[in-house]
């Protein structure tokens, strides 16, 4: 190539090439690409929220919001990692577990400001209940868009097969407590069948078990989150009760069994209410959705919660917020609620739930469901979790044998979390 | 009137060459440096600081990362879990990478389809391989299931600390042995035949044959394959975050895991980094004495 045609054929791309990033610039001050990360790839959920999207589209033309499921299982170590790689999302679901986590990291955007400014938000139909472990000295840092109950779904068919007492005979005599639970999940258990499932704990995740436990009044730690309280009384109890349920009475199935509750051959399963899409539509079974069990401690429910916020240091971050405010005001949270139980107080009622619910009965709305959100405690979580999951995780295996001395189990876990607790 | 000296041309023969030489090279070099190198470099860096990814801060510590290295209750057992993981590998890959090979030496009719079989796991995604593992191990599945029909409780795999170890060590010798025993194959058939023919003139046993010529005349490949196979035994992970999650206790927290534990699930990011200088100084190490000791124990014809 002679000198002439290279200084040629550089000119010519130069002649295409710097228009290209003049307009490219001109573009990219114009539109905003919001991406908000999930843990749902649910094609209804997603139908959901990118109808949401559009609908913001037209009072704001240049804003595009994409969604971007990740798998559930490595969700928040995903989410940490584009944020290490300098690629944050300008929003993301999180999940209640992780929420001190972000809300004292300072990486989230405040909300509340921006969400009263809000023309027809009605912040104050938002309930404080909900709202306590996404706040910081006041101010919102993301908003709980789903407060999930634990409740306990029933297969009639095998329990009435092995000859037990199902769960809404035990509630209509009120008897109603764990020792009754146990005692139908043990005879199913012992007929051949799986007596109780506690989903997705598979004797890792441990937070899970909360949904037994507060029933005896247990916690893994003081309120304050800097004193362990595992090896208390009331978690021995509860323990104790759960290491006999599992290895004497054989009402669980034990470590390195997955057993799944909708395949149609086990007694009953504590999970949110939002798993009731799994039932099977063919070859159903009679099931059944009640509230948990009452333990020595009296009544009590448990919720998950998974909130929404936007990143702060995101260049979009106001744009993210008003996206926020716009997915999560009346209107909006009204379509959220036929998947997500809404922290709206006007939201919570059987007729507004029953329209959006359709499987569940409006007895199952009331008591399950109305009633869990009022008054259930939030699953356990704490800054640093991660690490503390995995701490808790590795001293609790030593509790999954037959054999296992609980109280010193339990004693050991605080000794190796303590340390931890008060950093 | 003197002519002008002719203008020394820019591109003389040895420049061309060597534009060439380096062109070639080129893309190697460029992935070295920008794949090995720089992270390597970075990770040193990110090792002297603590880099919190959420409150997106990044402050130096100096040598604090490597003062917890020492200090850290958990590192011990993980080398501890660490060692034995290789060590078990490596003993039980190597032995049976040779066995499988001198057992498929032979000049059978349909020899190459039990080639085949024995290699095809190392062609089979790991995670995949792993996934279908974990379900036989479970204490209500395949393997179980099996022992029962003889009557046989089968233990619970996964959930007992050391059948967990032996569990992850064989999903991961089943995966890779094909690999090896390839290479020692291809060593084998390398092997003079009149070599063994003058030891059974001689009056050698079959067992002597091997010891005294088949060893010393694969000893390269074994130094080979164990190098390999070692540096491999301490990058273990798919297993470990499929089949166990490091559990149960830590008893298979390998480092790799517990370095992925800390930095991406923890959010350690510094003490993570630190985490991999160690695995990287035991890497050299290894591989450096294996190197030093192919001068005593590997025998080479010429």
């Amino acid at each position: 190539m002679s000198k002439l045609t290279s200084l040629k054929s550089a000119a010519a791309m130069a002649g295409i090439l710097v228009p290209l990033a003049w307009s490219g610039t001109t573009w990219a001050q114009d539109a905003i690409n919001l991406r908000m990360t999930t843990w749902s790839a649910n094609e209804a959920h997603l139908a959901m929220l990118n109808e949401i999207a559009a609908g913001f589209k037209e009072t704001h033309p240049n804003v595009t919001v994409t969604f971007e499921p990740l798998p559930f299982e490595s969700y928040t170590t995903t989410l940490t990692t584009q944020i290490a790689g300098g690629n944050p999302p300008d929003l993301a679901w999180i999940l209640e577990a992780t929420a001190a986590d972000f809300v004292n990291s300072g990486a989230l955007a405040p909300l509340t400001d921006a969400f009263t400014k809000t023309e027809g938000y009605d912040m104050a139909d938002v309930t404080q209940q909900a709202t306590a472990l996404w706040t910081k000295d006041g101010q919102l840092y993301a908003y709980p868009f789903s407060t999930s109950p634990f409740a306990l779904f029933v297969n009639n068919d095998v329990i009435k097969a092995a000859g037990a007492k199902t769960p809404a005979e035990l509630i209509a005599a009120d008897q109603w407590t764990w020792d009754n639970a146990f005692t139908t999940a043990s005879t199913v258990g012992k007929s051949g069948k799986t007596g109780l499932v506690l989903r997705d704990f598979k004797y890792q995740v441990w937070q899970n078990m909360a949904s037994i436990w507060d029933a005896w009044g247990a916690t893994p730690w003081s309120a304050d989150g800097k004193t362990c309280t595992f090896a208390d009384p009331a978690m021995v109890d509860a323990m104790t009760a759960i290491h006999k349920a599992i290895f004497t009475d054989k009402a669980m199935p034990g470590p390195g069994e997955d057993i799944d509750f909708f395949a149609g051959d086990t007694a009953m399963t504590i999970t949110q209410i939002s798993r009731a899409s799994l039932l099977p539509k063919e070859n159903a079974f009679d099931w059944d959705l009640v509230p948990l069990p009452k333990g020595p401690a009296g009544d009590y429910a448990v919720v998950g919660q998974a909130g929404v916020g936007a990143f702060a240091a995101g260049k979009n971050a106001e744009t993210a917020v008003a996206f926020l405010a716009y997915m999560t005001n009346p209107a909006n949270s009204q379509k959220l609620a036929q998947f997500f139980p809404p922290a709206r107080a006007s939201l919570l009622n059987s007729t507004t739930l029953a329209a959006t619910n359709k499987l569940l009965s409006a007895d199952q709305i009331e008591n399950v469901v109305i009633k869990g959100i009022a008054t259930g405690k939030v699953l356990p979580g704490h800054t640093n979790f991660a690490q503390i999951q995995q701490t808790v995780r590795a001293g609790l295996d030593a509790l999954w044998v037959p054999d296992a001395d609980v109280p010193a189990v339990l004693k050991s876990v605080c000794d190796s979390v303590t340390p931890m607790l008060a950093m | 009137m003197t002519t002008p000296p002719r203008p020394h041309p820019f591109w003389t023969i040895e420049r061309r060459d060597a534009v060439a030489g380096y062109t070639f090279i080129a893309p190697q070099l460029i992935g070295t440096i920008v794949f090995v190198l720089i992270p390597l470099g970075l990770v040193f860096w990110y090792s002297l600081h603590e880099w919190n990814v959420l409150a997106n801060t990044f402050t130096f510590k100096g040598a604090a990362n490597y003062q917890h290295l020492l200090n850290d209750p958990a590192l011990p057992q993980v080398l501890v879990a660490s060692a034995i993981f290789s060590a078990c590998l490596v003993v039980l890959n190597m032995t049976l990478a040779i066995l499988l090979a001198v057992l498929l030496d032979q000049k059978l009719r349909g020899i190459t389809v039990f080639r085949t079989l024995f290699f095809s796991p190392v062609v089979v995604s790991l995670v995949a391989w792993t996934i279908v593992w974990g379900f036989l191990l479970q204490n209500n599945g395949g393997i179980n299931g099996f022992l029962q029909m003889f009557g046989i409780t089968g233990p619970n795999w996964l959930r007992n600390s050391t059948t967990a170890m032996i569990s992850v060590v064989v999903v991961q010798v089943f995966k890779n042995v094909g690999l090896n025993m390839i290479l020692f194959l291809a060593a084998l058939q390398g092997v003079p035949k009149e070599l063994y023919e003058a030891a059974r003139v001689d009056g050698a046993s079959p067992f002597k044959q091997f010891r005294r010529i088949t060893l010393p005349m694969i000893s390269p490949t074994i130094l080979l394959t164990s190098i390999i196979t070692i540096v491999g035994s301490l990058q273990v992970f798919a297993q470990i975050a499929v089949l166990t999650q490091g559990g149960p206790g830590f008893s298979t927290t390998v480092l790799v895991y517990y370095l992925y534990q800390q930095a991406f699930q923890f959010h350690f990011f510094g003490y993570g980094s630190t985490l991999s200088i160690l695995l990287f100084v035991i890497v050299a190490i290894l591989t450096f004495a294996q190197w030093q000791l192919r001068k005593r124990i590997v025998f080479y014809e010429n």
